[in-house]
């Protein structure tokens, strides 16, 4: 590797890094790189950053680099060169100027999707490498405001979205009400221990989106799910703390999900369609505990949903009849394989899909994941910059006669309702729960 | 604390209740519970004026609904000196109700229902008008607070604990929230001292104290006692414990990676682990076991610092010490299935799910519910028992030891039955 060339920075204005930075010294700085460094990471990072030789095949697999018309300052590398290689050369002699630099980098410009290392011919997770990154901003105490917010609320709540105890029951019981409306007998049951199910979803859906927990009220009933849900936290398996570099409250929120399902004797946990969740449960944050594999079985939704069509669990009225397209979120994807699996649902549920191109673990990421989304406003426009290749992505796919994108995940969800708004794609947005809910067979 | 010993031991066979009536009586039955001596069972039901209440049925008896009905009734829950409790709500108000007495005083909304061991207090959480308290048996606190979460009740039911928020920060506020906002409210009168973030406090035997484990900025978590933090800072913390016999504290901390078990003047145990949560003391104090990860990936229990020689692969839960401290039981997961495992050796039978054992009051007996293809039963001492239910509560020994009681459903009739395990 030879030094990067210094790239032109328009600044930012968000508080949590700016206020987070004049806070800094260069000894503090120093000393907290080299505890990073020297205790919690080892030979993976510095294979990582010392085996990459420039040769730039990353970029293509790079939405940012893609959708900002090639610039190299948004290859992969060049992330890491901006970041991780600069710390790990200067052994952490760096300025307070550099770590705002690179938080904006490792925090805004990559969403951790992981289709670089795909492109990689020595399979380099540069990934990992800016999580480091974020590691040590969030020791050093220089997180973007909004995600650091969220962070905070996950340790007061448990939850990312600071919901209250009582606002939780109180939300699950309405929309209960509700869906006795269409379903007298229908129970969201609470604290049902021995249940064969524990159900989760993230913080947003209480808050901002409790149709999805009717619907699920609805799917588990029409299939017999012997089902739960937690009147306690832990109720929540989102994650923001996974992002911001926070691993010690990972750990206790993890904890927090997994004890809460374990204490009422599940056998399972279905979660709701989100991605950043699953990569929490089922990988990041279980692992820091101590667990190999989550303790009791993780189901995501996809999973879920065909598991109800492959046994024949619920009927549906018809297929739904708009021509769909599907996209296929990162950390479900090439996270965990599910693809094929969401494809056979979308098949056995819609009567035209129509693919976009590229798909599957090839797919480009929403541009909200890894946490980006969740650094708010202060980098919105610069988010929505970075998925002109999504958005080219969707018009084809709308080209081919596509009018409803599917994407199972919540993140997925909030970019790609702003890369629609703002690329004027004109196309409708929906979970595949929306989708069952809207053609199932509604028990009596 | 349950005192069993008037209870009728008689070995055989009772029918509580024919459940088969209660749905031609109820077009709406939540599950079933017995009471803990099994003369009774309850479940929330909806009547015939489609509002909800709770029925009762002791054996040879009708179906006994309680009086008022409301339109909201959730978790329904068996006190251990047989009283029922439930939280209850009409036009939008909350409250407990006690064997169909509901409380005076009402609120916005009440969660967290906590008997003492002797089940003599109630407590619970509570909003009204946006504004937070704890109340124990329909006495709120005289102070509110803007947040509350983690109610701790004592163990003589007169003293409530709960995280609060003493400072008021709103969305967006992160340099507010870096300078504590956090603390401990002990029967409505916060510490004086805030921190960060403020978690699991916990009681002294005699309510004399209160712990709780804290998060002083990003990098730094300890333990807090009556607000003064431990004099040492670790990555992180889980929950502490109080000795049952005196105000010795102790907490899982973890340094440089490694998980120990500490106290206020240092490490409890010399030795460390790759996960530590969970310690439990004996009665008297004088043991300490707690549930350990030696290596990555690999669980077991150690008892007093000493780590069983038998790992299980996926997951432990449930550590239980016998009365006598002198054995330790505990649930585990190993290759996908539930077992359990008593003084370090894991009985042989492999379940789908398995429940906290459960000791005889001299120690010598251990049975644990199991769960067997949706069917289950009772393994004592490592021998399941020779019948099943489709519903069954934990067993409860006699005081001798030998003789159990089985609570549970068969055929949809709710039985109580004594079994001799002579």
């Amino acid at each position: 590797m030879t030094d990067s060339t210094a790239v032109p920075d328009k600044g930012t204005d968000d508080q949590g890094i700016l206020t987070g930075v004049e806070q800094l010294s260069p000894e503090k700085i120093e000393r907290i790189i080299n505890e990073v460094l020297s205790s919690e990471t080892g030979a993976k990072l510095k294979v990582y950053v010392d085996t990459c030789v420039s040769c730039g095949l990353c970029s293509e697999g790079c939405h940012f680099y893609l959708s900002r018309d090639k610039d190299p300052k948004f290859s992969p590398a060049a992330k890491v060169k901006q970041t991780m290689w600069e710390i790990m050369r200067k052994k952490g002699k760096v300025s307070p100027e550099f770590i705002k630099k690179a938080a904006v980098v490792a925090y805004t410009q990559c969403n951790l999707c992981k289709r670089c290392a795909m492109y990689c011919p020595f399979g380099l997770d540069i990934a990992y490498v800016l999580s480091v990154m974020r590691r040590i901003c969030h020791r050093l105490g220089v997180v973007p405001l909004y995600i650091q917010d969220t962070a905070h609320s996950h340790s007061v709540t448990g939850n990312q979205m600071w919901v209250k105890d009582d606002e939780w029951v109180d939300t699950l019981m309405w929309q209960e009400e509700e869906a006795r409306d269409e379903v007298p007998n229908l129970r969201i049951p609470l604290d049902v221990e021995g249940a064969d199910t524990f159900y989760s979803v993230i913080g947003p859906e209480p808050k901002f989106r409790a149709q999805l927990i009717y619907q699920a009220a609805m799917i588990m009933t029409a299939a017999g799910e012997d089902w739960t849900m937690p009147s306690t936290p832990g109720w929540d398996n989102s994650d923001m703390c996974m992002f911001t570099g926070d691993y010690e409250m990972m750990e206790r929120l993890k904890k927090m999900h997994f004890e809460a399902a374990t204490r009422l004797k599940a056998k399972r946990i279905v979660m709701g369609e989100c991605g950043h969740a699953f990569r929490s449960v089922y990988d990041m944050g279980n692992r820091a505990l101590g667990w190999k594999m989550p303790p009791i079985p993780i189901v995501h939704a996809i999973e879920y949903y065909h598991e109800l069509f492959s046994q024949d669990k619920i009927k549906i009225k018809k297929k739904f009849d708009r021509p769909v397209t599907l996209h296929d979120p990162c950390n479900i994807v090439r996270g965990r394989g599910l693809h094929e699996m969401a494809r056979s649902v979308v098949n056995s549920t819609c009567k035209t899909f129509i693919e976009m191109t590229p798909n599957r673990e090839h797919n480009y990421c929403c541009g909200a994941g890894g946490g980006v989304i969740n650094c708010g406003p202060p980098f919105k426009n610069a988010r929505v910059e970075s998925t002109k290749i999504k958005a080219e992505q969707l018009f084809a796919a709308k080209a081919k006669g596509a009018e409803v994108v599917i994407a199972p995940c919540h993140n997925c969800h909030g970019g790609l309702e702003d890369v629609i708004h703002h690329y004027g794609v004109d196309m409708e947005l929906k979970f595949l729960g929306d989708i069952i809910y809207e053609i199932m067979e509604i028990p009596e | 604390m349950i005192d069993t010993d008037n209870w009728d031991w008689e070995p055989g066979r009772k029918t509580v209740a024919d459940l088969s009536l209660w749905q031609e009586s109820y077009s709406y039955t939540e599950e079933f519970f017995a009471s803990p001596d099994g003369e009774t069972v309850a479940a929330i039901v909806r009547n015939e004026d489609e509002e909800f209440t709770v029925a009762t049925q002791a054996p040879g008896k009708e179906i006994q609904p309680w009086e008022n009905a409301y339109e909201k009734v959730w978790n329904l829950k068996y006190g251990p000196e047989g009283r029922l409790s439930a939280l209850i709500s009409d036009m939008a108000e909350w409250t407990v109700s006690t064997d169909d007495v509901p409380w005076e005083n009402t609120f916005d909304f009440v969660w967290n229902m906590a008997l003492t061991p002797a089940g003599d207090h109630i407590a619970v959480s509570a909003q009204k008008e946006l504004q937070y308290s704890a109340v124990i048996d329909d006495r709120p606190w005289e102070t509110q607070f803007s947040r509350l979460t983690g109610m701790a009740l004592s163990q003589d039911g007169k003293h409530t604990a709960a995280v609060v928020e003493t400072v008021q920060v709103l969305e967006a506020e992160i340099f507010k929230f870096r300078k504590g906002c956090y603390s401990v409210a002990i029967d409505g009168t916060p510490w004086k001292q805030t921190f960060m973030n403020v978690w699991e406090p916990c009681f002294s035997k005699d309510a004399s104290h209160v712990a709780a484990s804290v998060r002083t900025n990003y990098q730094d978590y300890t333990i807090a006692v009556d607000g003064k933090a431990w004099d040492r800072n670790y990555s992180s913390v889980w929950a502490p414990l109080f000795s049952p016999t005196d105000d010795t504290l102790i907490a899982p901390v973890k340094e440089n990676g490694r998980w120990f078990l500490a106290t206020d003047g240092g490490k409890v145990w010399d030795a460390s682990f790759c996960q530590l949560w969970h310690p439990a003391y004996s009665q008297d104090g004088n043991r300490i076991a707690a549930i350990v990860a030696p290596d990555f990936g690999l669980w077991t229990v150690a008892v007093d610092g000493i780590a069983w020689e038998a790992t299980f692969n996926e997951f432990l839960t449930d550590l239980v010490l016998s009365p006598d401290g002198q054995r330790a039981g505990c649930v585990f997961k190993h290759d996908g299935m539930w077992g359990v495992a008593v003084d370090g050796k894991p009985w042989q039978g492999r379940f789908d799910m398995a429940w906290k054992p459960v000791f005889s009051r001299d120690g010598n007996h251990v049975a644990a519910k199991v769960e067997t293809n949706g069917s289950y039963t009772v393994v004592v001492d490592g021998i399941p028992l020779d019948r099943s239910f489709s519903r069954l509560e934990a067993p409860i020994f006699s005081p001798d030891g030998s003789r159990l009681l089985l609570r549970g459903v068969e055929k949809d009739v709710f039985y109580r039955e004594i079994v001799d395990l002579g």
